[in-house]
């Protein structure tokens, strides 16, 4: 009641307003448009190069002059038994790492856990700042790190090794085709854990510390506070990231690959983006690599759905 | 208040205190370690005798790498594009995040969705790569900057931050008339600073950083950013070591800091990595803080 009669009272006052917003309402969709023009270039205009996939496409060469081959590109990743091979080694590695990644996403929730046990504030910032660094950096830098650290010949790792009696002669570590996978998760570890922690530190942070101190009056041990307030507080935080990275499964970016990439490990490392990258860019396969990312491009669509409803039926709410 | 505290909590803390140290310590080893190897003899380095001290200290490394063909240029093309594209990345959110919270926009609601959404699909490296190509910002320098204007993910920051604010502040002054931009520019602007500080070193970092769009997009030796020379340095150190010890004619240099791969790999690295060393320290909580915004949003 009091609603209609409020509402009432709001018709007089907007119809003053009416000749004004019906003005400005385009005036401020014209100030929006220079930008909504660059969204619509460089994200939106890509997707009309997905007919390449359709065209036995050569860089060069105008699209109106060459064969139209319809499905022949995603046929031949099927039927193809070399490029059913490579795409099959491709998505491998793919999945391999990123279950890895997946699997060693606990590590920051329980890296928050145990440093907000610390008492000391000024030991929790400071290894807060110094774990958190390694995300600021750009892979090349990684790489330089590790081609530092590992090196065959003068790198510290195997100056040590060999200090100690360990190994006779350098182990070549970057070029090397074994436990790449793991290799490549424990680098993005070292670059993200630190970074990773800072949402559950917060997530910690927010608990009610009414709770902790109940449990202490109730005889509950450290541990038994941690895993009966502490997980459960940050579980929720925990899963929605998770969410993300599922929705993320095969979207694992080149740029580590790439740069981390050598004759030597390259039929472990190649990642669906950088199979792409090589086989389009460097190999001038265009339609091909394009057909790939399509169907990267489907089934990556497909996860992200699958997260969001998984979402709404554990969370109710969606994560996009 | 400090509570007595039982064995099982000592050893706790030992455990604690001794594991946090060692992660802390593995972090920041590789930029101590790459650090003392530009500043010590360059013969032992280059040998890997240099561990955890550096010996012979000089600094004429720095000096030196400067004679790289090209390297000087390249700082010029990340300091610029670094500028640049933070100065209008931050421009283009703020304005952009401000517009959208203004209910009476056209089609409103659909203008902030087709923007949102570009941050879950992309049409893959190769059409991108020829629309590029078709756009002629191939081996062009407005390809750093122009694609980073709108980015979906600040755009909603701003808008988070602009709906927080008293509504009654730009109302008032649209009843004294003021239009969009005057509000914009003397209300909202100034009171959005601190989220406009946050996005500012994202994206300054992000900029510094990026290393494809000069791979996919730049074959012209102009346009070559230092995150892309340094890529290239790691596996043409021994020319270039080369091309340096020539360039510097050899006077006054002995061994200890004539040019060796090892030291320009180093030295570029440390040049490379310094500028985000020192932005670091003081910026660290304005990352912190965007980290949260973004995640109360999800």
């Amino acid at each position: 009641m009091q609603n209609s009669i409020q509402a009432q009272a709001n018709v007089k006052t907007m119809s003053d307003k009416k000749l004004f917003h019906i003005k400005s309402k385009h005036t401020l969709f014209l100030m929006a448009l220079p930008f909504l023009v660059l969204v619509f270039i460089f994200s939106y205009m890509p997707l009309y190069g997905w007919i390449y996939a359709f065209y036995n496409f050569r860089p060069g060469i105008p699209l109106s002059e060459t064969d139209f081959v319809g499905l022949q590109w995603f046929k031949s990743i099927f039927s193809n038994p070399t490029q059913t091979g490579e795409v099959l080694r491709v998505m491998r590695n793919t999945v391999a790492m990123s279950s890895l990644n997946i699997a060693a996403s606990v590590l920051p929730v329980i890296f928050a856990i145990f440093l907000s046990e610390m008492r000391s504030a000024r030991f929790k910032k400071t290894v807060q700042i110094l774990t958190t660094l390694p995300n600021f950096i750009s892979w090349v830098l990684v790489y330089s790190f590790a081609f530092m650290l590992f090196s065959v010949d003068n790198g510290l790792v195997n100056q040590i090794l060999i200090n100690l009696g360990i190994i006779d002669a350098g182990v070549n570590f970057l070029a090397s085709d074994s436990y790449t996978w793991l290799k490549m998760a424990l680098w993005d570890l070292w670059k993200g854990l630190g970074w990773g922690a800072i949402l559950y530190m917060a997530a910690i942070a927010g608990i009610d510390q009414e709770l902790y101190e109940a449990a202490k009056v109730d005889g509950a041990s450290r541990f038994r506070s941690i895993w009966h307030i502490t997980v459960p507080g940050i579980m929720p935080t925990y899963f929605v990231l998770l969410l993300l990275t599922i929705a993320n499964f095969i979207n694992n970016g080149l740029e580590q690959y790439f740069v981390f990439q050598n004759a030597i490990n390259k039929d472990q490392i190649e990642v669906l983006d950088l199979y792409v990258y090589n086989v389009g860019l460097l190999g001038s396969n265009f339609s091909f690599a394009t057909a790939v990312s399509m169907l990267k491009s489907f089934i990556s669509i497909g996860l992200l759905f699958f997260a969001n409803s998984l979402s709404k039926i554990v969370r109710g709410e969606s994560i996009i | 208040m400090h509570k007595k505290l039982s064995a099982g909590d000592k050893a706790f803390h030992a455990v604690n205190y001794f594991v946090f140290a060692v992660i802390a310590l593995l972090c920041i080893f590789p930029f101590y370690y790459l650090f003392i190897n530009t500043i010590s003899n360059n013969d032992l380095s280059s040998r890997g005798l240099i561990h955890f001290f550096p010996q012979e200290i000089h600094f004429s490394n720095y000096g030196q790498v400067l004679h790289i063909p090209g390297f000087a240029h390249a700082g010029l093309v990340s300091l610029g594009r670094t500028v640049i594209g933070t100065v209008l990345t931050v421009g283009g959110a703020a304005f952009l995040g401000f517009l959208f919270t203004k209910q009476e926009m056209w089609g409103r609601k659909f203008w902030y969705r087709f923007i949102i959404v570009t941050m879950y699909f992309n049409a893959g490296i190769i059409p991108w790569y020829i629309t590029m190509l078709n756009l002629k910002l191939t081996n062009n320098f407005l390809a750093y900057i122009l694609p980073a204007i709108v980015s979906p993910f600040f755009v909603i920051l701003v808008k988070t931050f602009v709906e927080s604010l008293p509504a009654a502040l730009q109302e008032s002054a649209q009843i004294d008339g003021a239009g969009y931009w005057t509000i914009f520019t003397r209300i909202v602007f100034p009171l959005i600073t601190p989220i406009l500080a946050t996005i500012a070193i994202f994206s300054a970092v992000g900029q510094w950083n990026s290393f494809t769009d000069t791979l996919f997009l730049m074959t012209d030796q102009n346009l070559y950013t230092l995150q892309f020379v340094l890529y290239k340095y790691m596996n043409e150190a021994s020319s270039l070591a080369a091309i340096v010890r020539n360039s510097s004619g050899g006077q006054g240099l002995d061994l200890a800091n004539l040019q060796t791969p090892t030291s320009i790999r180093t030295t570029v690295s440390m040049i490379v990595v310094f500028p985000i060393l020192l932005v670091y320290p003081y910026f660290q909580r304005f990352f912190v803080k965007g980290i949260m915004i973004g995640a109360v949003k999800g």
